[in-house]
C-alpha cells in the first residue's frame, strides 16, 4: 500500500472550480466587509451620499458572496458521493475518512429527515428544525454523539487506540502501514501520534470517553443544583444565607487551583473524591425520593410500592457505584460484596466526574435559586398554596417544570463547558491516565512536539472544538425558539 | 450606603479566611508531607524516618494549629536538634536562627520557604506576578475594546447581516478554549512544518524581552475566548437597550442613528459588560494557567503548575492566596462598580 493523498483522485478533478469558487468567496466577503465599514465611517462622518453608495456595495457583495458559498458546498457533497465510487487507494485521505464516518451519515440523514417531516409534532424538539443556527448545531452535536456510539461497537475505528506501530510514529496523515496482516486496516489515516498509535482512532475513541462524561457530570450538576437551589430560593432565609455563602466559597476558587487541590495522585490517594463522590450520589436518590413522594403523598398504596421499589434499585446502584473493592480497600466504602456490585467506575474517571461536578453545581444552584426566586410569587403558586399543596410539591412539581427553558439551554451550553474542563483536566494530566484517549490527554501528549508535528494535537483540538461549538449553537438555536412562543 | 460596603468586606474576609483553610487542609494532608520529607530527605526513608523527620518540623501538629503559625496568629514550633541547627518554619536557610522572631506567617510578611525553587515564596511570587500582571494587561488591552466594538456593532441592529456574521464569530471563539485556540494559533503562525512562521511558539524569552515575535501568541489566545464571551454580553445587553422605550422616543423625535447609538444607548448598555468584564478575570486567571504552560512563560500560572506539580507546599499556598485575594477583589470592585455605575441603584 502507498502512502495516501489528501483528496486522491475525486479531488483533483474538483481541484480547479473549487479554488476559484474560494477565491471567489474571499473577495465577496472582503468587499461585503470594506462596504460596511465605509458605511459606518460614511454615517459617523454624516455623509449620506457615501453611505448610501457603500450600504449598496455591501449588500450587493454579500448576497454575490452567497453564490460562491453555495458552489463550495455543491462540491464537497458531490466529492463524497463520487469518493464512494472510488477504490480505497484512489479515494485519498478525505474520501476514505468520509467513508469510514458512513454508519454515523446514515444514521444523521434518518434523523433528520424523520425531525423535519414530523416537526410540527414534536414541541420545541420540532422548533429547532426552524432556525438553521439550531439545526447546524444539532448535527455537530449528533455527530458527535452517533461517533461515540458507533465507535464504542468498534464500527468507525480503524485501529486499536492504544496499539503502538514504532514505524509509523509521528507519521503524517495518510502514512501506509509497513506491513498489513489480513482484514487489519492498511493506513494510519490521520497519521501516528508520538508512540505511533493511530491518531483517527483515538479521536473517535475518545468522543467516546468525552460523551459519556461531560454530560452525565452535567447531569449530576443539575440534580446537585436543583436539590439545593430549589429550597434556598423558595424558603429563603437562613438556609439561603448558608447555601449561598458555601456556593459563594467555591465559585471564588479559580477553577485550575480547585483541580489541582482535588486530583492530583496524592489526594486520590487520601480518598477524599470517593467520599466527595458518596456525598454527591446521595442526591439523586433525595432527588427521585422526594419527587415521588410530594406527587403520591395523599394515595398511600401507590406510594408505598412504589418508593420501596424505587429505592431498593436506587440504592443497589448508588452502592455500586461507590463501593470498590478493588480500589479502596481498608476503608469502609469496600463493603459491598462482589456478587452483586454491578460495575465498578475506574478511579481516574470517577474522580474526574466529581471534579467537573463539584465544579459545576455551585453555577446551577445559583440559576436555579435565582428562577425559583422570580417564579415564586406568580398566581399559579399561590394556587397551588391556597389548595394547601406541600412546600416540596410546589417546588418540583410547580416551580421546576415551569422554569425548563432556561435551564435546557442553560444544560446545553453547560456540557459544552464540562467539555472543556474535561479538556483542561486532560491538559494537565491530570486524574485520566497518561494512555487515555480523551481529547484533552492526546492534546496535552500532541503540543511538545507541535511545532514539528502538528497532526497529533490538530485532530483531538479540532473535534473538542466542533462539539462545544455544536453545543453553543444548539442552545442558541433553543433560546431563540423558545423565546418565540 | 457605608454599611453596605463595610458588611461586603467582613463577608469577604470570611471567605478568604475559610478558602485559605481549606486549601491550607488539603496542601497539608499526610500524603503530601510524607512525599515532601521524601524529596527533602530521601526516597527511602521508612514510615519511621518519615515521622521522624516531620516531627520536629511542626508539620505532625493539628491543622488549625498549623494554620495559625501560617497565618502568623500562633508562635511557629521550633525544636533545637542534639548538634544544635534550630529546626523551624521561620528558619530559612542563610538565615541566623538568633535573629528570627517567634511568629512568622501571612500577617508578618512571611509566606515561607519554596522547596522547588530554593527562595523564599514572597520574593518569587512578586517576580512572577508582575510577568502575569503584564501578560494580563495586554490581553485586556486587545480583548476589552475589540470585544466591546464588535458587541455593539451586532446588537445594535439585531438579526441583521452584521449581527449574524459577528455572532458567529463570537460563538466560534467562546467555543474555543485556550488550549485549543493556542495549538491553532501556533500551527498557523509558529510551526516550522507547515503554515506562515511568521511568529515563534514559545515565550521563553518574552520574560526580560517581550516583542511581537514571542508575546503576541500568548496574548492572543488568552484574548480570543475572553472576546468572543464578552461580546455576547455586550451584545445582549445591547439588543435589550435597543427595544427600550426612550431610543423609541429619540427615533421618532428624528434623532439619526448614530446619535441614538453613541449618546442614548451606548452608556446604558455598557453596565452590564463592565459586571462581566470585571468578573471575567478570574476565569482569565484559568487562561492564563493555560496558556503559560503551553507557551512556557514564567509566571504565576506555570508557578502553579509547577509547584503543584512538584508538591511545593508553600508556594502552591502562596498562589492560593494570590488567586483568591484575586478573585474576591474583582467581585467586590464589580459590586461597587454596579451600584455607582447604575442609577436605579444609586439613588435607592
Amino acid at each position: 500500500m502507498e502512502q495516501l493523498t489528501w483528496f486522491g483522485a475525486p479531488g483533483a478533478i474538483f481541484a480547479w472550480p473549487f479554488y476559484i469558487a474560494a477565491g471567489l468567496f474571499f473577495l465577496a466577503v472582503a468587499a461585503s466587509l470594506v462596504g460596511y465599514f465605509g458605511n459606518v465611517a460614511a454615517a459617523m462622518a454624516g455623509a449620506d451620499g457615501a453611505k448610501a453608495a457603500t450600504a449598496k456595495i455591501s449588500s450587493l457583495a454579500a448576497s454575490l458572496a452567497k453564490w460562491p458559498g453555495l458552489v463550495i458546498a455543491a462540491i464537497i457533497v458531490l466529492y463524497c458521493v463520487l469518493s464512494i465510487f472510488y477504490g480505497a487507494q484512489e479515494r485519498g485521505i478525505a474520501g476514505n475518512v468520509f467513508m469510514r464516518f458512513g454508519p454515523v451519515w446514515i444514521t444523521m440523514i434518518a434523523i433528520f429527515a424523520v425531525s423535519i417531516a414530523l416537526k410540527k409534532n414534536l414541541g420545541l424538539y420540532g422548533k429547532l428544525f426552524q432556525s438553521p443556527v439550531g439545526m447546524i448545531g444539532f448535527a455537530l452535536v449528533v455527530f458527535w454523539v452517533l461517533t461515540a456510539l458507533f465507535g464504542a461497537f468498534d464500527m468507525i475505528v480503524t485501529h486499536d487506540p492504544l496499539d503502538q506501530i514504532a514505524r509509523l510514529k509521528n507519521d503524517p496523515p495518510g502514512s501506509p502501514l509497513p506491513s498489513t496482516e489480513d482484514g487489519e486496516y492498511p493506513w494510519f489515516l490521520l497519521g501516528g501520534d508520538n508512540l505511533g498509535r493511530d491518531v483517527f482512532t483515538r479521536m473517535v475513541s475518545g468522543a467516546g470517553v468525552v460523551i459519556t462524561i461531560a454530560p452525565l457530570a452535567t447531569f449530576f450538576g443539575y440534580i446537585v443544583g436543583i436539590t439545593l437551589g430549589l429550597p434556598a430560593g423558595y424558603y429563603g432565609g437562613r438556609l439561603d444565607t448558608i447555601l449561598s455563602f458555601l456556593a459563594n466559597l467555591i465559585l471564588a476558587f479559580p477553577v485550575i487551583l480547585l483541580f489541582y487541590l482535588l486530583v492530583t495522585p496524592e489526594i486520590v490517594q487520601t480518598g477524599i473524591p470517593v467520599f466527595m463522590a458518596a456525598v454527591f450520589f446521595i442526591f439523586p436518590i433525595v432527588f427521585i425520593t422526594v419527587l415521588l413522594n410530594s406527587r403520591y403523598k395523599v394515595l398511600p398504596h401507590i406510594r408505598n410500592p412504589l418508593l420501596a421499589v424505587v429505592l431498593v434499585l436506587a440504592f443497589w446502584l448508588y452502592l455500586s457505584t461507590v463501593s470498590d473493592t478493588t480500589r479502596n480497600p481498608g476503608t469502609f466504602l469496600d463493603f459491598f460484596p462482589s456478587g452483586i456490585d454491578l460495575f465498578n467506575i475506574p478511579g481516574g474517571v470517577l474522580v474526574v466526574f466529581i471534579a467537573v461536578v463539584f465544579v459545576n453545581s455551585p453555577t446551577i444552584f445559583r440559576i436555579m435559586r435565582g428562577l425559583t426566586l422570580d417564579v415564586k410569587n406568580r398566581d399559579y403558586v399561590a394556587a397551588a398554596q391556597t389548595r394547601g399543596e406541600t412546600p416540596w410539591y410546589i417546588m418540583l412539581w410547580e416551580i421546576l417544570p415551569n422554569v425548563r427553558g432556561p435551564l435546557i439551554v442553560d444544560f446545553c451550553l453547560r456540557i459544552g463547558y464540562a467539555t472543556i474542563l474535561l479538556g483542561t483536566l486532560g491538559f494537565f494530566g491530570l486524574g485520566l491516565p497518561p494512555e487515555s484517549p480523551d481529547w484533552g490527554s492526546t492534546i496535552n501528549a500532541g503540543r511538545k512536539l507541535l511545532s514539528v508535528y502538528l497532526h497529533p494535537a490538530i485532530t483531538p483540538a479540532m473535534a473538542l472544538l466542533s462539539l462545544v461549538l455544536g453545543l453553543n449553537l444548539l442552545a442558541d438555536g433553543l433560546r431563540e425558539q423558545s423565546l418565540k412562543d | 450606603m457605608a454599611l453596605f460596603f463595610l458588611r461586603r468586606f467582613g463577608v469577604m474576609v470570611i471567605t478568604a479566611i475559610c478558602l485559605t483553610f481549606v486549601v491550607f487542609f488539603l496542601t497539608n494532608l499526610y500524603p503530601n508531607l510524607e512525599k515532601l520529607a521524601k524529596t527533602q530527605g530521601n526516597f527511602r526513608m521508612s514510615e519511621e524516618e518519615v515521622r521522624n523527620w516531620l516531627e520536629p518540623r511542626g508539620y505532625l501538629q493539628s491543622t488549625p494549629k498549623k494554620y495559625a503559625e501560617w497565618l502568623g496568629v500562633a508562635p511557629s514550633m521550633r525544636t533545637v536538634t542534639e548538634d544544635g541547627r534550630v529546626l523551624s518554619r521561620c528558619v530559612t536557610p542563610g538565615v541566623d536562627p538568633a535573629t528570627v522572631g517567634d511568629y512568622c506567617g501571612l500577617l508578618q510578611g512571611y509566606w515561607g520557604y519554596s522547596s522547588v525553587f530554593k527562595v523564599p515564596v514572597g520574593e518569587q511570587l512578586w517576580k512572577w506576578l508582575g510577568l502575569t500582571g503584564y501578560l494580563m494587561m495586554w490581553a485586556l488591552i486587545v480583548t476589552v475594546p475589540i470585544a466591546l466594538v464588535i458587541g455593539i456593532l451586532a446588537g445594535m441592529r439585531e438579526g441583521s447581516g452584521t449581527d449574524r456574521s459577528l455572532s458567529t464569530f463570537s460563538i466560534v471563539t467562546s467555543a474555543t478554549p485556550e488550549y485549543v485556540s493556542g495549538v491553532v494559533l501556533i500551527a498557523v503562525f509558529a510551526s516550522s512544518a507547515v503554515g506562515l512562521k511568521w511568529l515563534k511558539g514559545s515565550s521563553a524569552q518574552a520574560m526580560e524581552n517581550p516583542t511581537i515575535d514571542n508575546f503576541l501568541l500568548p496574548v492572543l489566545t488568552i484574548a480570543l475566548f475572553n472576546i468572543g464571551y464578552i461580546a455576547r454580553m455586550t451584545r445582549a445587553s445591547m439588543t435589550e437597550v435597543m427595544t427600550q422605550q426612550y431610543i423609541r422616543t429619540a427615533r421618532l423625535k428624528g434623532v439619526n442613528f448614530t446619535n441614538i447609538v453613541i449618546k442614548h444607548a451606548l452608556r446604558n448598555a455598557l453596565i452590564a459588560p463592565f459586571t462581566v468584564i470585571v468578573l471575567q478575570i478570574p476565569y482569565l486567571l484559568t487562561g492564563v494557567v493555560i496558556t503559560e504552560t503551553l507557551f512556557n512563560y514564567k509566571g504565576v500560572g506555570w508557578g502553579l503548575v509547577q509547584a503543584a506539580g512538584n508538591n511545593d507546599i508553600e508556594m502552591l499556598l502562596g498562589v492560593s492566596v494570590v488567586s483568591v485575594v484575586i478573585v474576591l477583589l474583582t467581585q467586590l470592585i464589580s459590586d461597587i462598580g454596579y451600584v455607582f455605575l447604575n442609577p436605579r441603584i444609586r439613588i435607592s
